[in-house]
């Protein structure tokens, strides 16, 4: 591996933990927050004819989740395009099957 | 047509669907076997996951559980769905990359140790023989109920359907079966939920009618209809939370991160053509197992208000056909403290323990009881399993709508057996035969193993189905329990920290699988008796064991590796190839 190509392999993981870590906070807050720690305190308001507190917990956490997902998904597509890391529309799937072996057999 | 023709129609159906594709879907390869190729697509593998994912306990229990526990009722719910956020983000997609066939292979290649390869194995068969057996005891239950076929008989003939398509067909078999499996199961999850939310609140998507007015013109709200109820008879307010904060925490993150650790589930991921497919699939899978967990809260609060409604204060001798359906296979059971002739449900155990049936009958009809009175007015004693597969009936639903809820169920238990038992046999065939102990073995001799492997252990799933050890409802803790602090912690360090070594990674398994081992066990068998909040480490119950084992496990794996030599060259190299799509 080259200078220049592990320079760049550094930055794309350090984008990308960034991101795990932005997304993750939402998560712990939607679901930790709002449906455990502070559900009593949000119960206070309603919604129709939910509670806050409650609705988080039983519905509003999922519905989070299932964003946070997709968003992480357009994301990691936009950065491994930055990269150029992005694997090709006609690629055939990568029979990336090395194991341990087959790298020490490789390396002189 | 009676519920019983209806239901042999509709099961005969899904079953025959079932073979037909197994028969489609052969296997050729151990690659067809063990990942299908790697060429599943990620719609098809968001749906396989999803069946895969949505056992017996989904479909069956869960709403069920919540109904009796209101808002705590979200530790399922948040802690079975927010796990395929850690999935998605911090292990999928790696474990893609790395491109093997089983968790193992990856615990065994990263910590360069056949060690932890061994311990990884060990837990993998754990995990899935614990919840294998549930699954199988479900299709039983099942079908002793509706087909009204003993319990044995039921077992068979699942096992005979799952033992047809996993043995012919492994992973691709499987997957292909699942994407079926799963139409039917959300089908017939949701067709008696809309059903009932109109009936109730006049509003056809059930995730809003249980936030919409009654139907019955009064203006109130459902839940508060609800809350003032249970509050009436002792039950306290469905929407407020009753288990320590501390404890929901914990219990929600064991759930959670066991999901993520489970080896079923993550093999699943292993099965898509690229990095970008295991990505995007995980957000199918969650999008269409959230179908279903938002609906269950839902059910739940439907099923509460409409049983309270029925049982209440009425007359036994008035109580309609379920009711009696159900107390006769010993899962409703009633005694008559005031010899008023009407039914108590208040809070508090009716009884002491699960009901013990004598064989005579009360003055009413009910059948009696042996068991002592519990320590309170309460007369009924009501299995929470029953609610899904009763509420169509509580409910007054069309036949065929029943019948469409037992296919889904049965859909269900074996759409989850059939992945658990793929696990098994790869673990067994791929990981102990072909990486340990006989590494010579050509593909087709590993492809029969593996057959083999499938075929031995859809027999021990069967005999546990039929006898079930009495402690399968507890040790469903432990499989989550021990995802969670041996496979999660591990494989999260392998990817995200290069520097753990293979001493720090089977310290850090052995300890968070002892505690919480001995934490789960202690409780639940050794002294049940202390199996109390004030006994509990930090308020912790046995069933959040996972989160402390999985801290446990970090803190050790972490401080080991500090003092032991960084990992080879080539596992650092490993470790960078499998952090970038393409490399």
């Amino acid at each position: 591996m080259n200078e220049d190509k592990s320079h760049s392999a550094r930055d794309y993981w350090k984008e990308n933990v960034t991101l795990v870590l932005k997304l993750l906070s939402v998560w712990f807050v939607v679901s930790y927050g709002m449906g455990i720690l502070f559900a009593d305190f949000l119960d206070q308001y309603q919604v129709f004819g939910f509670r806050l507190g409650f609705w988080m917990a039983q519905q509003g956490a999922i519905y989070v989740f299932v964003a946070l997902i997709f968003i992480y998904v357009r994301q990691m597509n936009i950065l491994d395009k930055k990269y150029g890391v992005e694997e090709d529309e006609g690629d055939t799937p990568i029979e990336d099957k090395k194991t341990i072996e087959d790298i020490r057999r490789e390396e002189p | 047509m009676d519920i019983q023709t209806l239901t042999y129609i509709f099961v005969g159906g899904t079953f025959a669907l079932y073979i037909g594709i197994a028969i489609w879907a052969k296997a050729g390869t151990t690659d067809d076997f063990y990942v299908a190729g790697h060429h599943v697509h990620p719609l098809a593998n968001g749906m396989a996951t999803a069946a895969d994912w949505m056992s017996a306990a989904s479909f069956i229990s869960m709403a069920g559980l919540i109904s009796f526990m209101g808002r705590d009722g979200a530790m399922y719910l948040m802690g079975w769905t927010g796990g395929y956020v850690l999935l998605a983000l911090l292990l999928a997609p790696y474990l893609r990359k790395f491109g093997q066939f089983t968790v193992p292979d990856f615990v065994g290649d990263r910590y360069y140790s056949n060690a932890a390869r061994t311990v990884a194995v060990i837990c993998a068969l754990f995990v899935s023989f614990t919840y294998v057996a549930g699954q199988m005891r479900g299709v039983g239950i099942v079908f002793s109920r509706f087909l009204e076929v003993d319990i044995t008989t039921g077992v068979i003939i699942g096992m005979s359907i799952v033992f047809f398509y996993a043995v012919l067909g492994g992973m691709k078999g499987i997957t292909y079966t699942q994407v079926a499996q799963y139409c039917v199961l959300i089908f017939a999850f949701m067709v008696p939920a809309i059903f009932i939310s109109i009936l109730m609140t006049g509003n056809p998507v059930p995730q809003l009618g249980f936030g919409s007015q009654l139907a019955d013109g009064s203006g109130t709200y459902l839940l508060d209809k609800l809350n003032g109820l249970s509050v009436e008879l002792g039950f306290g307010e469905y929407t407020d939370g009753r288990k320590s904060t501390f404890d929901m925490f914990c219990i929600t993150a064991a759930l959670m991160v066991g999901t993520a650790g489970l080896p079923h589930v993550i093999v699943r991921f292993f099965t898509v053509p690229k990095v970008r497919d295991a990505r995007l699939s995980a957000g199918y899978a969650l999008i269409l197992i959230a179908i279903l967990y938002t609906t269950a809260p839902a059910v739940a609060s439907f099923a509460r208000l409409n049983l309270i409604n029925t049982v209440s204060n009425a007359e036994y001798t008035a109580t309609p056909q379920w009711f009696k359906n159900w107390e006769a296979i010993d899962l409703i059971a009633w005694r008559d403290k005031n010899n008023d002739g009407k039914i108590q449900y208040i809070a508090g155990d009716a009884f002491v323990g699960k009901p013990a049936f004598d064989s005579g009958a009360g003055a009413n009809g009910e059948r009696l009881l042996s068991n002592q009175n519990g320590n309170s007015d309460n007369e009924l004693y009501i299995d929470q399993d029953i609610m899904v597969l009763a509420n169509p009936e509580i409910a007054d639903l069309p036949n065929w709508v029943i019948a469409l809820v037992v296919a889904g169920g049965l859909a269900a238990a074996l759409s989850t057996a059939a992945g658990l038992l793929l696990v098994i046999s790869t673990s067994v065939a791929h990981d102990l035969f072909k990486k340990m102990l006989l590494p010579d073995i050509t593909d087709k001799q590993e492809l029969t193993f593996a057959r083999m492997a499938v075929a031995i252990a859809v027999l021990i799933a069967g005999y546990f189905g039929i006898n079930p050890p009495g402690f399968v409802a507890q040790v469903v803790a432990f499989a989550f329990g021990l995802a969670a602090s041996t496979f999660f912690p591990i494989i999260l360090m392998g990817i995200f920290y290069k520097r753990m070594n293979k001493e720090g990674a089977i310290a850090g398994m052995i300890s968070g699988l002892l505690f919480t081992l001995i934490y789960i066990v202690y409780f639940k068998f050794i002294d049940p008796s202390a199996n109390n909040a004030s006994h509990w480490w930090f308020g912790v119950s046995p069933e959040g064991a996972g989160a402390l084992g999985m801290t446990l496990n970090f803190i050790v794996a972490y401080g080991v590796s500090r003092f032991t030599p960084a990992p080879p060259e080539e596992v650092l190299n490993m470790v960078e190839r499998i952090r970038v799509p393409r490399s």
